[in-house]
Parts: structure tokens; sequence; C-alpha cells
């Protein structure tokens, strides 16, 4: 370009009505020279931005998403509710969580008992009184992403809502605070947040899943125990999960349909 | 053509004040991308996407660290992803100089998973961390990259802990493993490519508890043809703690 343009400056700006159809004419060409090179130029940066900005374009019609989880697989490690606190910046104190770890454990006349001490992110303490447990197991929760979901129908302001590759969100420049949507959820997966003053929940990571990676406790999860993908897209991990395993959701009888689907779950699980 | 009636224009005006009133207000109180896509903001979809990632995925480091990922992708912790030790490295695979993962080394990480819990799932390798080699860190015998220790464990205890836990109280506790159990000596390094025995026929636990058994006599005795036949033995009495359960 410099090459081009140190022509013209060698013409001394205002040199009198003589050489004006010359310099008309050297600008001419000048331009025809140069606009050539200045399309090219365009046309490269064009080709170059294309293909970055094809993956960018995330069209949220073209999924449906859903979580597997299988009880049989959870050891409890909480390594997912660790993750989703470091992923989400989610409060460090053992009361709120997007994503957490309970133990089961069932007595021989039927009661049982559940804990979940900070979410098992420090694991669980061995609980000594063997005698006398039926069954005991470890359950990881969050939310259940309803496809007819409670949270949204009481929301006064429009704040929380389901996208339309069907995660469940809440916008926090426009939630009030107001906790009807604490109430409304019958999973406990949502609590307000002690600073913004929100209400947070999971979110299926999704500044995650829209680039192509997995949610953080996915991601971590070391024994496999929870599978993320599509709802109803054969190739996906989610759907051959729900072809090998027996599935059932939580509290099927309030008509939620979530779209966490767990495999081997106990009938004491709620 | 008569005139309109003076009331109907004075409320045409209100209407129209009305109408136009609530225009204004809706424009003033709507944000700018409610109801594009449905009954919320859609910015608030673009802004939670905008949100920073903090873990890589294990897709990231594989191209890095082709040693490691190779040995790990041969190893028992084959499904564990990097960041499950290392923690979230987004950091790290922007600027790998600057900021260097931790790993952590002291005997207090491991057992969030291993460590005996019988809450887990049966067949976890689980270890009581108060009893095991006490007070070694894991990594000095067990690579976390390729856990398999050094040496093959000499007591099934060593990983059938729950089950080991289980007998030590209950009637069988002088049996060992053996008695009931055929184990390849390849068990000990490859556990699931050789699978040991287990017991088939009523007659097995019959060699000690039939009538006619040469057992020591304080060895309770029942009647295999009476006994509930029909049914094998360790649907009612698990082996590992053979007291019937009522």
């Amino acid at each position: 370009m410099t090459d081009e343009l140190s022509p013209t400056s060698a013409v001394p700006p205002g040199a009198g009505p003589g050489p004006r159809p010359d310099r008309r004419a050297f600008l001419v060409a000048c331009a025809a020279a140069v606009a050539p090179l200045m399309l090219d130029g365009v046309a490269v940066g064009e080709a170059q931005e294309q293909p970055q900005a094809a993956p960018a374009r995330y069209d949220p019609r073209t999924h449906y998403y859903g979580m597997g989880i299988d009880v049989d697989k959870c050891i409890g490690c909480g390594r997912c509710a660790d993750a989703c606190k470091a992923e989400n910046n989610v409060p460090r104190d053992p009361h709120h969580f997007r994503t957490w770890v309970e133990r089961y454990v069932i007595q021989a006349d039927g009661e049982a008992a559940v804990d979940s001490p900070n979410g098992g992110i420090d694991g669980f303490p061995e609980k000594t009184a063997d005698a006398g447990v039926l069954r005991t197991f470890f359950v990881p929760k969050l939310c259940n992403h309803c496809a007819n979901p409670p949270c949204v129908q009481v929301c006064p302001v429009g704040a929380t809502f389901e996208t339309e590759d069907g995660v469940v969100l809440v916008d926090e420049d426009y939630c009030i605070g107001c906790r009807y949507c604490i109430q409304a959820c019958p999973y406990g997966a949502r609590f307000l947040h002690p600073v913004k003053r929100v209400a947070q929940k999971c979110t299926f990571c999704y500044h995650r899943i829209t680039q192509g990676l997995l949610p953080a406790c996915v991601e971590v999860c070391p024994t496999g125990a929870r599978i993320f993908g599509e709802v109803n897209r054969r190739s996906s991990p989610l759907d051959r999960f729900r072809r090998f395993n027996e599935i059932q959701v939580l509290k099927p009888h309030l008509n939620t349909e979530p779209k966490v689907f767990y495999a081997n779950l106990d009938g004491q699980v709620r | 053509m008569r005139a309109l009636p003076q009331q109907v224009k004075r409320l045409a005006v209100v209407f129209a004040v009305l109408v136009v009133g609530l225009v204004v207000a809706r424009r003033l109180l709507v944000p700018a991308t409610f109801g594009q896509r449905g009954h919320y903001r859609a910015a608030a979809v673009d802004s939670i996407m905008a949100l920073p990632t903090h873990y890589a995925g294990h897709e990231a480091c594989e191209p890095c660290h082709i040693p490691i990922a190779d040995k790990k992708a041969k190893s028992y912790h084959r499904g564990v992803a990097c960041e499950v030790c290392h923690g979230p490295q987004a950091e790290h695979v922007s600027a790998p100089l600057e900021h260097k993962p931790p790993a952590p080394r002291t005997r207090t990480y491991c057992p969030l998973c291993h460590g005996y819990n019988p809450s887990r799932p049966t067949g976890f390798p689980q270890i009581d961390p108060v009893l095991h080699n006490p007070p070694r860190p894991c990594i000095s015998c067990h690579d976390p990259h390729d856990p398999t220790p050094p040496h093959p464990p000499e007591s099934c205890a060593a990983c059938h802990g729950q089950i080991a836990r289980t007998k030590a109280v209950s009637y069988h506790a002088q049996l060992s493993c053996t008695e009931c159990h055929q184990v390849e000596a390849r068990h000990r390094v490859s556990p699931r490519a050789a699978l040991p025995t287990k017991p088939t026929t009523r007659e097995f636990c019959g060699r000690c508890h039939a009538q006619d058994a040469s057992s020591p006599r304080d060895i309770p005795r029942i009647d295999l043809l009476t006994h509930n036949p029909g049914y094998m033995c360790w649907q009612c009495h698990y082996p590992h703690q053979p007291e019937a359960r009522s």
C-alpha cells in the first residue's frame, strides 16, 4: 500500500491549474490499481471471518437438552458439586448449591435418613451404626429442567423462563428476588443468592453447552454417573442411556415432566 | 348526516388518551428484547451465554500432554477427567506458563473417592484411610495417571474392604475367601479379566451344614432335603453374614 501511495505524496499540493487533468487521471489510475486489492482484502477478510462466525451462531431451536444420572455409579465424591461452585461462582457456604449429592440410608423398618453435609463436597463421614441398615446409596440432585416448570409459572415478572433448547434459566438483571420460584420448585433446586439477592439455579452450564462443552459436573464426574446430551436424538449419549436403562424421574405425580432422568433409582428417593 | 353526540366525542378522547398512555407505558416499561423468543428478555440468554468458563474440558489438555493422556487412557483412571484432580484450568489453557495447575499430593484427597464408605456402590475400589499404609502419601505407591499399584495386593480385603468388614463380625469370620471362591492368580493384577468363582449348589453349603457333614459338631446343621427345598442357600443367608434374616 505504501508503494502505491508514495507517488501521490510526491505531487506537490496546489501546483497550479496545469497539472490538474494529469492528477485526475493519475488518481483514477491509482484508484483502479488499488481497488482490486481493496476488494480482495475485503473478500479475504470475509472468507476468514465466516468460519469463525459459523460456530458462534448457536441456534437454540436445533437442540433440546437433558441429563441422565446413574445412581448405581455415584460414589459420593462430591466433585460435581465442587466443580459447579467453581464454574458458576456459587457462594462457598454450605447452604447454596446448584447441584449437590444426597446420601440415603434406609433402615430395616423402611425409614429413610437423608443427609448432604456441605453438598458432599468434603465427602461423607462414615456412619458407624451399620447394624439395621437395609440399603444405602448416593443420589446427585440438581434442577430437573422441567418441561412443565412450576417456577416459571409463578414468576411475576417473567425473569425465569424455559429457553427453546429446553433449559430453565434465570434473568438476573430482571429478577426482583421475590422468592416465589424458590417456594414453587418441588425439588429444592433454587436459592436466593446471598449477595445479589436474585434467584439462582442450575443452568446446565448454559455458557458451556452453547459452546459445545459439557456441563462442569458432567465433565468432572469420575465414574460417568452423569450423562448429558440431547433428548430424543438417537445419536446422543443421553438417548443411549435412556434406551439401555430403566428410567425414572423425581416426583412424576406432579406432572412437571423433568428432563433429568435417573437410572437405578430407589423408590424411597424424593 | 347528524353530528356525533358530545358525550361520545369526549369518551373517544378519553379512550384515545388511555390507549396512547398504555402504548407509551409499555414502550417505557417493557425491556427492549422482551417477547422476542418467548415471555422473557432474549438479551438475558445472550448474557448468560457470554459468562466465562473455568473448566476447559479434557479435550483441551490432551494435545499438549500427550504422554500423560496416553498413559491415563490405558489405566483405571481413563474415565477421570484431568480437571477432577487438577481443578478448573481454563486459565492454564489460555496462558500455560503463567498459571500452573495444582496437583493434590496429600492423603486426604484420594479418599474423597477411594475411602471406604458403605454407601458407595459395591465393587468400587475403597480403602480404609486409617489402616491403609499410613502415613505415606498415596502417590508414593500409586501413580494417579495409572493407579494400579506396583505390586499386587496381598489380601482380598485390600480391594474388597466392604465384604471383609462384614465377614469379620459374622460367624464366617474364620473362613478364608478361598474356602468358597476359587481365585486365579491373574485376578490380583487384572481383576475383571479373571473373576473368582462362586458356589453354585446347595450341596456346597451342605459340605459343612448338612446333617451328615464331617464338620465340627457345633456348626449349625440343616436337612438339605426338607430345609426350604427349591431355594438356593444365599437367597436367605448372605454368605458373608450368614445369620438368617427374618
